[in-house]
């Protein structure tokens, strides 16, 4: 099922590129929410996406691992590859991709279970490992990831929605760590968040950096500075702007991305 | 009837109070109607309230007392030798001067002196009938004229109708604890005159029911509950095994699953059987169910009675299925959405979603949804009178046939016991078993929802 | 960090190993197992529900076609009034039976021994003695006449007829014997006994006999009960939402009226039948098995369903309405009554209805106050002793002579109906004023 998408790339010998749009049309039953998206996400980059709220973004973010599927008015055109494989084939298990390319959400949600059984959850449905030592050591080596080990080591057993808000997210994050995803998607992941909290993320997503391709839905552009190398600006369901972050803010080519970093609108 | 006529009459005078209230204010206003603390048709109200409540209230104070006060007069109008008798009887001889006066055939042709009593009675009703009538209407008249003549250009007439609207209210929201009291005072009273004469330690401990044989002497030992407290809880158990899973299953299916298309089906399918009513769940199952019992009963090499706990508990559960479907539906459409988001990004299915994540997630409302449907269990009678039968059964055996808490009540009791007897009175010691038992359920089933919904809010 | 990676990429091709697909492939099936029970249970209802009304329809709807003799009647003179008066104590002292009897022997002629003449009037039923004095007495002047008359059949040929009295049943196992299966026939063959359609089990009262039971006593009782818990239930349910929801105050108080309302909602509906007879019956001294006394019995109990409807209605009117209406100068009362009550009028109507058809279905608290009394008159007031529909249902239902299986079938056919239609009313009204603010 590899498509053959020379003719889409842009030539030239950057990194390697993870997940390819092309021409991706989102609707939400009538109404048009995304149009004509197209961007190469690379492998082991963060790439944000900006903009202000309601254009598109995370639901751009949400076709990736297809998490418009559980709605039932949304309908998606185009094409969207994972390592040249289209998701959107019928070939392709939900299952399957949801694993691979993992998902962290705007609000920490944790399950109402403990600490450790949040972190198992992914690894035992996917058969990655039962109970025992091998379950505790990706437990352990999830929450380490994560930079949550040292701080619940102790209280495994207490339920995950009694921790802090950061470290509810921590925790989220982790549990996306521990079914071994290629991709972690993050959807605005430090908007519930304090500025503390929100610096112990950003920190995290650099290091994860290593290991995993990560795109990050965010509406604080401070943030997309800071944490991703890569940067879409999308506006009204477009996509108007898609450069390396740096070149973004420092030297926009769109008149909107320019009047939305500058904060003339969004 | 009098009441009739008075109730026509009052309900006319205060139309009639409320016509004259307004033209009175709007004569009073003499044009300048801007110059009325309160608009005319208040003056109306004003008016009408006076006219009818004190004689409504006259109404409902007086055929409060009226029967009694006749029947006792009539009673003393009897010969000496006749009301000596000692309290039954004489009770018995009030109801027999009732049915006399009634019109009502007695069987034997009645003594003369019981008849001269019911004439006696019909000639008070009626002498009471008209003084009402005419108390009745006077009352509404003076009602009027007294409160016409307030009527001036500052009175707060609206002030004074919905001070007096709002008193009703306060009395109205006092019913709904008036019922509640009145429930605990009659089952308490009752059951107390029960617990007099049968020990409650035998009551609630005892393995006999025979409350027939209570009349041949052996009162104590015939009043055992333990028979009907097991039979309640087979009955439950069993209809419990088939409501809680597929009134939970169509829940979730409804709300995880369903098309819109599929669920506009079912939807309905459940309501319907939620609101067929019990007496027609009984008929089917003494007609298809328990039939069907004793073939597969005695297919399995049972022996299975005619009646049978099995076919009333089956039929129980199926009427509690909506039940228990629509407070799960509730209870798992409260679990947040975001929570579903992160099991399905982790690449669970949607049964593992449901199971590992929204199940847990919803359990303590599931289990207050559980409570509510084994109250709901406990408290119906009569699909159990209709087809688990009236012999009190100590036995754990399904296909045999048992009796349950409400049965007894409502086979007992027709209305027209004596107060004195002890099985008249059992009922009441049941009926407050049951009420506590349901209250509690309930109580704490209610807590545990509202304290679920709170989480998640 | 770097062994990390290593095992990292060992774990990812896990994803794409024949084993995971496996796995996946038990995941699925275990996903679809699951959906199908949950399908397996939405089914199980609905059979439920097409096999029980199916078993009523089946049953019931037969008790509208009833089985009646059609012969030629000589109103003789000898039988009706040996005096020759036409008085109407004369005529109704007359031996109608013996009409019957002639009319029978007539279509019969074997049937002329004594105990042949018994079994013969064991065919028809006990009503059409009591028809033919009805006519006569209405018309004197069919004395000495003969004229064709249309005679309700006994029960037990009916249910020959309709095929629920086995034929090939032994003699001793069958309510009739095998002379009268024989004549059955014969008048069949013969035209004489026919099945027509009939309404006497909507518009005949109750009876003994179930050939001749009909539930228009029920039905008036139903009315009239009902009529007295929607008199007292819809004003104090209503006034009491109005209360806690636009004026109480929030405290201990209010609070506890509310749990109270709450529990009250799910006390089993016997104990209101207690309730109703320690308090109502015995205390206040209120008619024994009278429309008043059931219709109050199922107020209380209705109450707290139409205070939770019309709270809730109340609840859905937004408080914008409240201060646009206070901002003009009117009183919080006249708020209520002029902006917010017919806003939530439709609520508090559908809310109504559906607690009215719970309680027009309710049958145990009003065995306790008395309404199982075998009552013929159809009520003519409120204090009169009455049964309503599900009442008669329940004792229908307990007779033991077969055809009592079709009238009680039918007695729920019209049952439903009635709580069919309230039902659809309601949603109808739901989905009509449905407003989304």
């Amino acid at each position: 099922m590899r498509i053959d998408h020379s003719d889409w790339l842009p030539g030239g010998n950057g990194p390697p590129v993870k997940i390819t749009a092309r021409a991706v049309n989102v609707y939400y039953g009538a109404k048009q929410a995304l149009n004509d998206i197209g961007l190469d996400i690379e492998s082991n980059r963060v790439t944000a996406l900006i903009g202000p709220s309601g254009c598109g973004k995370s639901t751009f973010l949400r076709c990736l691992n297809r998490m418009n599927d559980t709605i039932d008015i949304c309908r998606i055109e185009g094409r969207i590859a994972l390592d040249g494989e289209d998701i959107y084939d019928k070939v392709i298990d939900t299952v399957q991709l949801r694993a691979r390319v993992g998902m962290v959400f705007q609000k920490p949600n944790p399950f109402p279970k403990s600490i450790f059984d949040n972190i198992a959850y992914g690894p035992r449905i996917h058969g990655l490992a039962q109970r025992g030592p091998e379950m505790d050591e990706i437990v352990q080596s999830s929450l380490e990831r994560a930079g949550l080990w040292n701080e619940v080591k102790d209280r495994l057993k207490e339920p995950g929605t009694g921790l802090s808000g950061g470290q509810q997210q921590r925790l989220c994050i982790a549990r996306a760590i521990a079914v071994s995803p290629e991709v972690i998607l993050m959807d605005e992941p430090c908007s519930a968040l304090d500025p503390i909290a929100t610096a112990h993320i950003e920190e995290l997503i650099d290091e994860l950096r290593e290991n995993y391709t990560i795109v990050i839905v965010t509406h604080n552009m401070q943030q997309a500075a800071r944490v991703s190398q890569k940067t879409a600006f999308f506006h009204l369901g477009n996509m108007v702007e898609y450069n390396d972050t740096e070149e973004i803010f420092t030297n926009p080519r769109d008149e909107r991305t320019q009047g939305y970093i500058t904060g003339r609108f969004g | 009837m009098q009441s009739t006529i008075l109730i026509a009459v009052i309900m006319g005078l205060t139309l009639v109070g409320y016509l004259l209230g307004r033209s009175r204010a709007v004569a009073v206003a003499g044009g300048r109607l801007s110059h009325l603390h309160s608009i005319p048709s208040y003056h109306g109200f004003f008016v009408a309230i006076w006219a009818g409540l004190p004689a409504f209230l006259l109404l409902a104070v007086w055929s409060c007392f009226q029967d009694q006060l006749i029947a006792s007069l009539a009673m003393a109008g009897l010969p000496d030798t006749v009301r000596q008798a000692d309290a039954q009887s004489l009770t018995l001889i009030k109801t027999n001067i009732l049915n006399i006066a009634h019109g009502i055939a007695t069987g034997s042709e009645p003594e003369p002196s019981l008849r001269e009593a019911a004439a006696t009675y019909n000639q008070l009703q009626s002498l009471a009938g008209f003084c009402l009538l005419a108390l009745g209407s006077a009352l509404a008249l003076a009602g009027i004229v007294h409160a016409r003549r307030q009527i001036s250009m500052d009175m707060r007439a609206r002030n004074r109708v919905e001070r007096m609207l709002s008193i009703g209210l306060v009395l109205c929201s006092l019913v709904a604890i008036l019922t509640t009291v009145g429930i605990v005072l009659s089952l308490l009273f009752e059951a107390i005159q029960f617990f007099s004469r049968v020990p409650i330690t035998d009551f609630l401990f005892g393995l006999h029911w025979n409350p027939q044989a209570a009349f041949s002497g052996d009162a104590a030992g015939s009043f055992g509950a333990v028979p009907l407290f097991t039979g309640t809880l087979l009955i439950t158990v069993i209809a419990m095994l088939v409501a809680v899973p597929i009134g939970l299953m169509a829940a979730i299916y409804m709300s995880e699953y369903a098309t819109p298309g599929a669920r506009a089906v079912a939807k309905p399918v459940l309501e319907i059987l939620a609101g067929i009513p019990t007496v027609v769940y009984g008929f089917f199952a003494a007609l298809t169910m328990a039939p069907a019992m004793q073939v597969l009963g005695s297919g399995l090499g049972f022996d299975v009675s005619s009646q049978s706990a099995m076919a009333a508990g089956l039929v129980m559960g199926i009427m509690i299925i909506p039940f228990v479907s629509s407070l799960s539906d509730d209870v798992i459409n409260a679990v947040p959405q975001a929570l579903r988001d992160g099991s399905y990004g982790l690449g669970a299915t949607k049964s593992e979603t449901i199971r590992e994540i929204v199940l847990p997630a919803a359990l303590p409302g599931i289990v207050g949804a559980v409570m509510l449907a084994i109250s709901r269990a406990i408290g119906e009678t009569m699909i159990v009178a209709m087809a688990a039968g009236l012999s009190a059964n100590l036995t754990a055996n399904p296909f045999a046939a048992v009796t349950t808490v409400t049965v007894q009540i409502a086979s007992t009791i027709r209305g027209d016991q004596e107060f004195d007897s002890p099985k008249t009175l059992s009922v009441f010691g049941l009926g407050l078993v049951l009420f506590v038992v349901t209250l509690i359920l309930n109580v704490v089933a209610l807590r545990v929802v509202q304290k679920y919904r709170e989480k998640y809010d | 960090m770097t062994d990390m990676t290593g095992e990292t990429i060992l774990k990812r091709s896990t994803y794409r190993s024949g084993a995971f697909e496996a796995r996946l492939r038990r995941r699925y099936r275990a996903e679809r197992w699951f959906q199908r029970a949950g399908i397996g249970a939405i089914v199980f209802a609905g059979l439920m529900l097409v096999f029980l009304l199916g078993t009523i329809t089946l049953n019931g709807f037969t008790a509208f076609w009833q089985s009646h003799f059609q012969v030629e009647v000589y109103f003789d003179p000898a039988a009706i009034t040996p005096s020759g008066s036409l008085e109407q104590s004369a005529l109704s002292a007359g031996d109608y039976q013996a009409l019957v009897r002639a009319a029978l022997l007539k279509q019969i002629p074997a049937a002329s021994s004594r105990d042949g003449k018994r079994a013969l009037m064991e065919l028809v039923s006990s009503a059409a003695t009591y028809s033919l004095r009805d006519m006569v007495m209405a018309e004197p002047a069919l004395v000495g006449t003969s004229r064709p008359v249309s005679l309700l059949a006994s029960d037990n040929t009916d249910q020959f007829l309709k095929g629920h009295i086995a034929r090939t049943a032994r003699e001793g196992e069958r309510t009739l014997t095998d002379r009268q299966v024989g004549w059955i026939d014969e008048l069949t063959a013969k035209g004489v006994l026919t099945r027509n359609f009939s309404l006497d089990v909507l518009t005949r009262a109750n009876s003994r006999q179930p050939e001749q039971a009909g539930m228009w006593g029920a039905l008036i009782g139903s009315l009239l009960t009902m009529l007295v818990t929607l008199a007292l239930a819809v004003p104090v349910g209503v006034a009491t939402a109005v209360y806690l929801e636009e004026f109480a105050p929030k405290n201990r108080w209010t609070d506890l009226i509310e749990v109270n309302i709450n529990n009250l909602a799910a006390v089993p509906s016997i104990v209101f039948g207690l309730l109703g007879l320690a308090m109502f019956l015995n205390f206040f001294g209120m008619p024994r098995s009278s429309a008043l006394i059931g219709g109050v019995v199922l107020a209380l109990m209705t109450l707290p369903t139409i205070i939770i409807a019309a709270r809730a209605a109340l609840k859905s009117v937004p408080p914008s309405i409240r201060e646009a209406a206070l901002g003009i100068g009117a009183s919080p009362l006249q708020v209520v009554i002029h902006h917010v009550l017919p806003l939530a009028a439709p609520g508090i109507l559908t809310g109504t209805i559906l607690g009215l058809a719970r309680a027009l279905g309710e049958t145990a608290p009003l065995l306790l106050i008395g309404m199982v009394a075998f009552v013929v008159d159809v009520p003519g007031s409120l204090s009169a002793p009455s049964t309503v529909l599900p009442v008669q249902i329940f004792m229908w239902s307990d007779a033991p002579e077969r055809g009592w299986i079709e009238r009680t079938s039918a007695a729920i056919m019209l049952l439903l109906g009635f709580l069919i239609v309230m039902n659809t009313v309601a949603v109808f009204l739901r989905k009509k004023f449905e407003r989304r603010w």
